[in-house]
């Protein structure tokens, strides 16, 4: 019996050896590390961007960065004060005129017609406005509010930054909606409420967490926003005046202008305002998705 | 209103005022959505209204001639319109190569969960930094950086149109290259949505056949999903053609076209924003025209990527 146990045909013996030997998985093994090498190369501009914010904009962050005025040409010292205060300011007034429109539009898509003509409409609309050039932003609110009121102002810049923040603000918004479970509404419905107190009572608490990431998420994509300024607030060497309706200062703006200046010490100025402006639009940006993906449902 | 319930519960039926109010806002809430749409409609009329001048006065000329003369009111945008296809095309390809590459490594179970997580966190990340930053940072990294590599190459390959000049500033290459840094999330994010939407039964089919973990990407995985990261990279090109700080600052606003990698270039978005703040009423006419032909452009492009995902989306749940 032992004679004739001997080993068996086995066809596919020699294409289950996975050695390197082979040119198949050789071929493999080879494009392994290139896709590796090129997914760490993409990860270097990150990482050489934020080693230079901090080497040469780290020089210079001092509390007189925050509180003085930008330095002219060829003097020393100065800060970004003024360009801090109007981002602010300008982000602050596209917040207050995209927030409650997107997110009124957004109830009206997730609640009221999600099926309707209108809501479909709004959504296309929604998608082209986000991939709208952010400099056509800036012509529009040129024509639609600096020629009507006469001035660059940062009114116009906020209204810019307001058509910017839209589309994501309303999508999100959308979203976090929907994702309220539906028997929610069915009690609130069940317990006599009107589909508006059910909006206003359980299904807009519920869904905060999603609309407040969307907000942010859309803040922080309009600080950064520069060629829409440049037609709508201009630039300003002043602290702001009470008055909105003149032309505005922006860190954004600020860093444009100062890039290219031949004088040592605008230039590291320039990388001071970069720095504070990406401290700023990464802290919003991290603090976004952390609490989305905390607060997300389980 | 205010009678006891005797059933003890705090369900009650809306009263006037309820249903007064919940139909004023269903009304708020229609009128914001109509507004949307408005905007929009608004957006196009308001910049068409105010080319439509220069529209009257230049005519196809302004798309077919390129002289850029504000104290001889003489108008066109052909090498812009060319400099910014070009500009967005080696952005993309470079941008596109990369961002699927990444996207590849991230759904196709290379990395362990949490270094993936991170990976992404990271790619996220990229676009958050603002586009006038990457400008900066063009300048004083990458424009140093290629110069010595560009400039060894002008003096090998001299001959060839695309290295025809030397780098002595900014140039195509760098813009392109901070261009594809731009766009690359765009990418890697949507191409990220197309892989992992790629039943796993189609890759472990391919493994049962034999086939390597590449075979499995190239010959199985990456057709599946294709149509999703060919909408990926449109609508990368649409945000590539709209770009405007970093190309400002990086391509060296020279207002002629050429096939060099290193000569100064100018797009639609960049002549704008470089020639406004020192225009006159004429030249701000000239300048919502070439606004018009960018706007043209992307709503082409937008429209185009995004009928092609919606799409994917249909075909991928028709086969759910």
């Amino acid at each position: 019996m032992i004679a004739h146990d001997e080993p068996r045909a086995r066809p596919a013996a020699a294409d289950l050896n996975w050695g390197l030997g082979h040119r198949r998985t050789l071929l493999s093994a080879a494009l392994t590390v290139v896709a590796g090498a090129m997914t760490v190369a993409a990860m270097v501009p990150l990482l050489s961007v934020l080693a230079m914010l901090i080497y040469r904009g780290g020089q210079r962050l001092t509390p007189q960065l925050f509180l003085a005025l930008p330095p002219a040409a060829g003097m020393e010292g100065g800060g970004v004060g003024n360009a801090l205060v109007g981002t602010l300011l300008m982000v602050a007034i596209a917040t207050a005129l995209s927030v409650p429109f997107g997110v009124l539009a957004a109830v009206f898509l997730a609640e009221f017609g999600p099926e309707t003509r209108l809501a479909g409409a709004v959504r296309f609309v929604a998608k082209v406005l986000s991939g709208l050039p952010s400099v056509l932003a800036g012509l529009f609110a040129y024509a639609a509010v600096v020629l009507a009121t006469g001035t660059y102002s940062a009114l116009a810049g906020g209204a810019a930054l307001a058509v910017l923040m839209l589309p994501t603000v309303l999508l999100t918004a959308e979203q976090a909606l929907k994702a309220v479970p539906r028997r929610m509404r069915e009690a609130a419905v069940g317990m006599g409420c009107t589909p508006t107190q059910a909006v206003w009572h359980v299904v807009l608490p519920a869904a905060l967490p999603g609309v407040l990431t969307g907000v942010m998420l859309a803040v922080a994509r309009a600080a950064g926003e520069t060629a829409p300024l440049l037609f709508t607030a201009l630039f300003s060497d002043y602290w702001l005046t009470r008055n909105p309706m003149s032309p505005t200062p922006s860190l954004a703006v600020l860093i444009f202008d100062f890039s290219s200046s031949p004088f040592r010490n605008q230039v590291e100025v320039a990388w001071a305002a970069s720095l504070v402006l990406v401290a700023l639009v990464m802290l919003t940006n991290v603090a976004a998705r952390t609490w989305a993906a905390r607060s997300a449902p389980k | 209103m205010t009678r006891p319930d005797p059933t003890g519960t705090l369900a009650r039926p809306p009263t006037r005022f309820d249903k007064w109010a919940d139909r004023s806002f269903r009304g708020l809430a229609a009128t914001s959505a109509a507004l949307a749409v408005l905007l929009v409609v608004g957006i196009v009329a308001q910049i068409a209204g105010q080319a439509e001048p220069a529209v009257r006065e230049y005519g196809v000329d302004f798309l077919t001639t390129s002289k850029w003369d504000p104290s001889g009111k003489k108008f066109g945008v052909l090498p812009q319109i060319a400099g910014t296809l070009y500009s967005s095309v080696l952005g993309v390809a470079l941008g596109s190569l990369f961002g699927v590459t990444v996207a590849i490594v991230l759904t196709q179970d290379f990395l362990p969960p949490r270094l993936e997580a991170v990976a992404k966190g990271v790619v996220e990340l990229l676009s958050a930094v603002p586009s006038v930053v990457y400008g900066l940072w063009g300048i004083f990294v990458v424009i140093p950086a290629l110069r010595p590599l560009a400039n060894a190459a002008h003096e090998t390959f001299g001959a060839l149109p695309i290295f025809g000049t030397r780098l002595s500033g900014p140039g195509l290459l760098p813009a392109a290259f901070v261009l594809a840094i731009m766009v690359l999330p765009t990418v890697t994010a949507i191409s990220r949505d197309a892989l992992a939407a790629v039943p796993g039964k189609l890759r472990e089919a391919a493994f049962g056949l034999g086939a390597t973990r590449w075979e499995a990407i190239v010959k199985v995985v990456l057709p599946t999903a294709s149509r999703g990261i060919f909408g990926a990279i449109v609508l990368a090109f649409g945000r590539a053609v709209g770009e405007t700080m970093a190309l400002a600052m990086l391509l060296g606003n020279s207002n002629s076209f050429s096939w060099s990698l290193f000569a100064p270039g100018t797009t639609l978005a960049t002549l704008m924003a470089n020639q406004w703040p020192e225009s006159g009423a004429v030249e701000k006419g000239a300048l919502m025209y070439a606004g018009l032909v960018l706007l043209g452009i992307t709503l082409l492009i937008n429209s185009v990527g995004t009928l092609i995902l919606r799409r994917t989306v249909r075909v991928e749940e028709a086969h759910q």
